[in-house]
């Protein structure tokens, strides 16, 4: 196979792009040059084995070209030839060779697409469910068998794949954890899938990709990879100490803000700068947030998250 | 110096044909607009297509705008055969009346609609519903007024070459919303029963 | 009724910067200030110098297919000069970008939207409709277009769509939902302002005036073909200005569908891509991709026509696999339907689906390679001489390629998951457009000016240009591929990890080079206009060009061809000069009908206008007015008969005799002299012996 006879080439091309990034220069955490799960480790090699196997159509034009206009230059002194303009061995090796790479390409993207889908689930433990909900401009997880939930950090155990439902209460938003792998859009009264798994302990940076306005240059949490330890000990610690989700407490997450603006609405819960802990969940809460756009009734302005003319109604429970 | 020539008369046609092409391309997205909305998410838990439709006044609708594209064509034959201006007009009126018949009855479905509750912007399928249905007849409308303005001419210039010639354009166009009225018939009509 | 809609003082963009300004609102004014400074200022000029009736006879109401190429060219230098300053501006703010900027994230929003919009609909477009407009009519012999009303008004349209994205500067605000204008982010329960009808209904008027054109461009390559010009002898630039033009009339359609129901959903409660009631977002991606994608190959076609037009007349040589490059135009412009979902493979679809559109998209790949293999193989036992056009031509290959690569790396559903809304689009993307699409309109301008206007553009000035977009543009993007892989997200006015910051500096300082190349443009405008005398090629072929619009007159008579070519060879001026049969004068004259000025299109430019802004602030009156007048206008037009005037026969004959005595007494001019003032438009023999 020719994509085989690359591997070893393949090996070389690391060395090529720390070059390039001036190595080191990436900080860790935030891009999946830098994995640190299986799922963007996957996407570095093949973006560098199709990089490798696309410069042989590139790199004879980036060559050949200097040296044709050097060697062909109108005082050069080369044979001219005015009426040359068709030779059928050329045009084989012109049609051919860019059509055995895209072969090759394609061969690779197919069984890359498919093996890496967002929706297959990760091999090995029963994976831990998150319900993710993008509103403007942070993000809620719910993990709903641990009955907790986060706002703007996404708490997960090292080594355990993540099964990722998500959502939106707002506009179209791209969800990215760019160190750990795929981007996934999520719309509102739809459920999008993204399945993750975190190998090593550490914060990687969690991003929205598409534009949702003012705040969105904010809108960054952190995937927080621990020991499954640590992890129980977070769901532990997120029970005691948070604050429940209810529906006063989400009605104010509705409002447009900024991570920072959100936590300190609900100070107090334990959680680092920026982020909210989340004691109990009410039940259903992902579901409805999802169903409330299939309601006959519609969703006027004023009941529209992340709308500017959102005016939550004052319910009881007031969660100052 | 107006008169068409041969070529100028070919060359405006095949450029209204190329019109045709892009104007149906519109026409079928409106189609797979609407296909994608006939879903229980694009009925929002509104009224549904076959709680909404009778036939009756839709199979007239569809008759007559058959039977205008017959009359179109007789105005055409008169005109090949040098009937005069007389016969080509009358049928041109026949066509014409034939066509607001047409919308007049498809106001009346829709004002039927909108009485139930059935406006657009009820639900997803609604809008797509009266987004394709509505061109159409904003279609046959313009072609409504296109055979006044052709009236006109032919009164004032006869069935000279050039009027001919838009004359044969306007047929194009007016068998060809036949053709997307058969569409929608079918589609939209038709569908909702089965 | 209030007769000014929803519009009121406080929509003045000059009101905020007054009460309580910040940066971002200083900016916007000064923005607003030099719109209207400049319609001051072209309206004293207009008057002052009595310029007015030559500007109304001779170019407004004109319906010469050149004159309605320049004013589209004009036109989209007007629009480039404010994307490149917009470009500029985003890239301060990000070079500054590190937790602040001066910019506010709104406004910068605005400012990705608009240059976006502009760049796509108001420069790409009209640059390329003229230079297809004032070309292909010349290449392929014919008098006009066919339809030379209609031409009028397509240019009309675009200009009232033009018009309004400049309004949108000085009165209310701009979408901030980007030139794709996703909803239901510009849905009216998240911007409820006029910001999202702006950015429809200039993009709606543009897009019909773009349909208009293709229906015309088809017409005429089809049917107004002088006699020998078969379709295996047209030039390449006709054969891609032709496939471009086919692609305006199947693949406009679905931008007016999709900005046309968003305009519904907006003014009328309809729930085509709401979140409620049955509304689905994911149909707006698919119409306005099932557009967007094809429009990749209107934008990048007529610019792959103007390099095959560049390689083959600066190698003095015959273009290298003809048949290659037409096949593979068109297999693009076919494959160019089929690859859409590729612009969201993110959007939750099956694996199957994802798989399939990205081996589509690979595929164009294929025959994209073929034709960068063709123009090297033109150069290759060519004599190459690297003037104006050959710079960018030669820029656009070694740049293009790379974009080709990341294209393929795009391409890939697995890696797109990554870098899909980073700024590694971004760069990929300027990677296809500024090379591949700018360099060919610049490198046609300058091709082609001679032929327009009779004079040729000064190449000292050409080549710091022409350099200065390679290396700007190099320094500018190249720095965005590596922030983007880096996770560095699209569209975000700020950002807090420092290591994006040396790259954004270099990208900056790259953004003062291409604004730096502007303005070499700019110059050597000014100073090939004051030295025109000097630069004049009355012989009209500078180039020793190909193709039969290298056998007319610089400039072109009003009439083109005194008298019609028999076309008998593929570059068929080449071959007449060849055998000197280029001499021959025709035995017979006769008289030439040319349409007459029509008042129709600069009534339809400021009733479209109106009918935009009408639309855009419920100033119902005026949106009423305006969609009554035009189709009267039409009506009343259809009712005269005078609509051609007659050039005689003597006067044709006197024209076209003067103008070959002249060639006929010019001196010679090797390729040494080409961009010497010695180059009076006749070329030496030196290639055939």
């Amino acid at each position: 196979m020719i994509a085989a006879s690359f591997r070893a080439h393949v090996r070389l091309v690391p060395l090529l792009l720390s070059v390039l990034f001036l190595a080191g220069c990436i900080p860790d955490g935030i891009s999946f040059l830098t994995p640190a799960g299986p799922v963007a480790d996957a996407q570095k090699e093949h973006l560098i084995s199709i990089t490798v196997i696309s410069l042989i159509v590139v790199l004879p034009v980036l060559i050949g070209t200097p040296l044709i206009i050097l060697r062909y230059r109108r005082k050069g002194g080369a044979r001219y030839r005015p009426d040359w303009a068709y030779s059928g061995p050329l045009e084989a090796l012109m049609w051919g060779v860019p059509v055995l790479i895209v072969g090759v390409l394609g061969w690779q993207l197919a069984k890359a697409t498919y093996e890496l889908d967002p929706t297959a689930v990760i091999a090995g433990d029963p994976p831990l469910e998150v319900q993710v909900v993008g509103l403007n401009w942070k993000w809620l997880f719910i993990y709903p068998e641990q009955g907790v939930a986060a706002l703007n950090a996404m708490p997960m155990p090292e080594g355990r794949p993540v099964s990722l439902h998500l959502t939106s209460d707002t506009v179209m938003q791209s969800f990215m954890i760019g160190a750990l792998g795929s981007q996934i859009y999520t719309m509102p009264g739809m459920e999008t899938q993204l399945n993750l798994r975190a190998d090593q302990v550490g914060q990687y940076r969690g991003v929205n990709t598409q534009f949702s306005g003012a705040g969105f240059d904010q809108q960054s949490f952190v995937a927080q990879v621990m020991t499954p330890e640590d992890f129980d000990d977070w769901v532990a610690a997120a029970r005691s100490s948070g604050t429940a989700l209810d529906a006063a407490a989400y009605t104010q997450l509705g409002q447009s803000s900024t991570p920072a603006e959100a936590a300190a609405m609900f100070a107090g819960t334990g959680a680092p700068a920026g982020s909210v802990w989340f004691s109990e969940v009410e039940t259903g809460l992902f579901g409805s947030i999802i169903g409330k756009y299939m309601s006959a009734e519609g969703v006027a302005d004023s009941d529209q998250t992340g709308s500017p003319s959102y005016q939550p109604v004052q319910s009881e429970g007031d969660v100052e | 110096m107006s008169a068409m020539t041969h070529t100028a008369e070919d060359r405006a046609l095949y450029g209204f044909w190329v019109f045709m092409m892009s104007d149906l391309i519109l026409f079928g997205l409106m189609f797979a607009t609407y296909g994608t909305m006939l879903t229980t998410w694009g009925f929002a838990s509104g009224p549904e297509p076959s709680e909404l439709f009778s036939m009756g006044p839709v199979a007239i609708e569809t008759a007559i705008l058959l039977v205008s594209s017959l009359t179109f064509g007789l105005a055409t034959l008169a005109l090949k055969h040098g009937q005069g201006r007389g016969v080509i007009a009358l049928w041109l009126v026949i066509t014409l009346a034939l066509g607001l018949g047409f919308l007049a009855m498809e106001l009346r479905d829709f004002a039927e609609m909108a009485a139930e509750g059935a406006v657009p912007q009820r639900s997803g399928w609604l809008s797509a519903f009266f987004g394709l249905v509505s061109l159409h007849g904003l279609h046959v409308a313009a072609g409504c007024v296109w055979i006044m303005v052709m009236l006109a001419q032919l009164a004032v210039f006869g069935p000279t070459l050039d009027v001919a010639s838009r004359l044969s354009r306007l047929g194009l166009f007016w068998h060809f919303l036949d053709v997307i009225w058969i569409g929608i018939f079918s589609v939209v009509y038709l569908g909702a029963l089965a | 009724m209030n007769l000014l809609g929803r519009m009121g003082w406080g929509d003045v963009v000059f009101e905020p910067a007054l009460a309580n300004p910040d940066s971002s609102d200083l900016i916007a004014a000064g923005a607003g200030g030099v719109v209207v400074l400049g319609a001051i200022v072209a309206l004293y000029c207009l008057f002052h110098y009595r310029l007015w009736g030559v500007f109304w006879r001779g170019w407004l109401t004109s319906l010469d297919h050149k004159r309605i190429g320049i004013m589209y060219i004009a036109f989209a230098m007007i629009m480039l000069v404010r994307g490149v300053l917009e470009g500029v501006v985003m890239r301060a703010q990000q070079a500054d970008g590190l937790d602040g900027g001066f910019l506010t994230s709104h406004h910068y929003g605005e400012l990705f939207s608009t240059h976006g919009t502009i760049m796509i609909f108001f420069m790409a477009m009209p640059f390329l409709t003229g230079l297809i407009n004032i070309i292909v009519p010349l290449q392929v012999g014919a008098r006009d277009v066919s339809f030379p009303l209609l031409n009028a008004l397509s240019l009309a349209f675009t200009a009232a769509g033009g018009a309004l994205i400049m309004v949108s500067l000085v009165v209310g605000e701009f979408s901030t939902g980007g030139w794709t204008g996703y909803p239901p982010f510009t849905g009216v329960a998240f911007q409820p302002g006029v910001g999202p009808d702006y950015w429809i209904w200039s993009v709606a008027l543009a897009g019909i005036g773009t349909t208009l054109s293709g229906i015309n461009f088809v017409t005429t390559i089809l049917k107004e073909r002088a006699p020998g010009m078969t379709f295996a002898r047209l030039p390449l630039f006709t054969w891609t200005a032709f496939t471009t033009s086919v692609l305006m009339v199947f693949a406009l359609p679905p931008l007016t569908v999709a900005t046309s129901l968003l305009a519904l959903d907006r003014m009328a409660g309809f729930h085509f891509f709401t979140n409620d009631l049955g509304g689905n977002m994911m149909n707006f991606a698919n119409l306005f991709w099932l557009f967007g994608h094809p429009e990749v190959y209107i934008l990048i076609l007529p610019a792959f026509g103007v390099f095959s037009e560049v390689f083959a007349t600066f190698s003095g040589k015959k273009l290298y696999g003809y048949t290659s490059l037409v096949i593979a135009t068109v297999v693009i412009a076919v494959l160019s339907f089929t690859v859409w979902v590729h612009h969201f493979f993110t959007m939750g679809q099956s694996a199957n689906l994802n798989a399939i559109f990205g081996i589509a998209t690979m595929t164009i790949g294929v025959p994209t390679g073929v034709k960068i293999y063709d123009w090297m193989a033109t150069m290759y036992r060519g004599r190459v001489r690297m003037s104006v056009p050959m710079i960018y031509s030669v820029g656009f290959i070694m740049l293009f390629v790379i974009g080709g690569l990341t294209g393929i790396i795009l391409a890939n559903p697995t890696v797109d998951y990554q870098v899909h809304n980073t700024l590694f689009l971004v760069a990929h993307f300027h990677n296809m457009l500024i090379p591949g699409l700018l360099f060919g309109m610049l490198a046609g301008y300058t091709f082609w000016f001679p032929k327009v206007f009779g004079f040729q553009l000064d190449a000292f000035w050409g080549r710091i240009a022409a350099w200065g977009w390679i290396v700007g543009y190099s320094l500018t993007f190249f720095p965005l591929y590596a922030v983007g892989l880096m996770g560095m997200t699209r569209r975000t006015a700020s950002y807090t990890i420092e290591a994006f910051q040396p790259w954004m500096l270099v990208s900056g300082l790259g953004a003062l080079v291409v604004l730096g190349a502007l303005v070499a443009l700019g110059l050597q405008l000014w100073v090939s206009i004051r030295y025109r005398k000097a630069l004049t090629v009355e012989g009209g072929d500078p180039w020793d060009g190909r193709t039969l619009e290298w056998s007319l007159p610089a400039p072109v008579p009003e009439w083109n061809f005194a008298h019609i070519p028999m076309v008998t060879a593929r570059d068929d001026f080449w071959e007449k000069k060849r055998t000197a049969t280029v001499d021959a004068t025709p035995a017979t004259y006769t008289d030439i009908a040319l349409p007459r000025n029509s008042m129709l299109g600069p009534l339809f430019a400021v009733a479209a206008t109106a009918l935009g802004f009408g639309l855009i602030w419920y100033i119902w009156w005026m949106a009423a007015l305006a969609a009554a007048v035009m189709p009267l206008a039409i009506i009343v037009r259809s009712f005269r008969t005078d609509i051609h005037r007659v050039i005689p026969a003597d006067e044709v004959a006197a024209y076209d005799l003067a103008f070959r005595e002249t060639r006929a007494a010019l001196v010679p001019v090797g390729r040494d002299g080409e961009e010497t003032v010695a180059n009076r438009g006749r070329a030496n023999r030196e290639a055939f012996e």
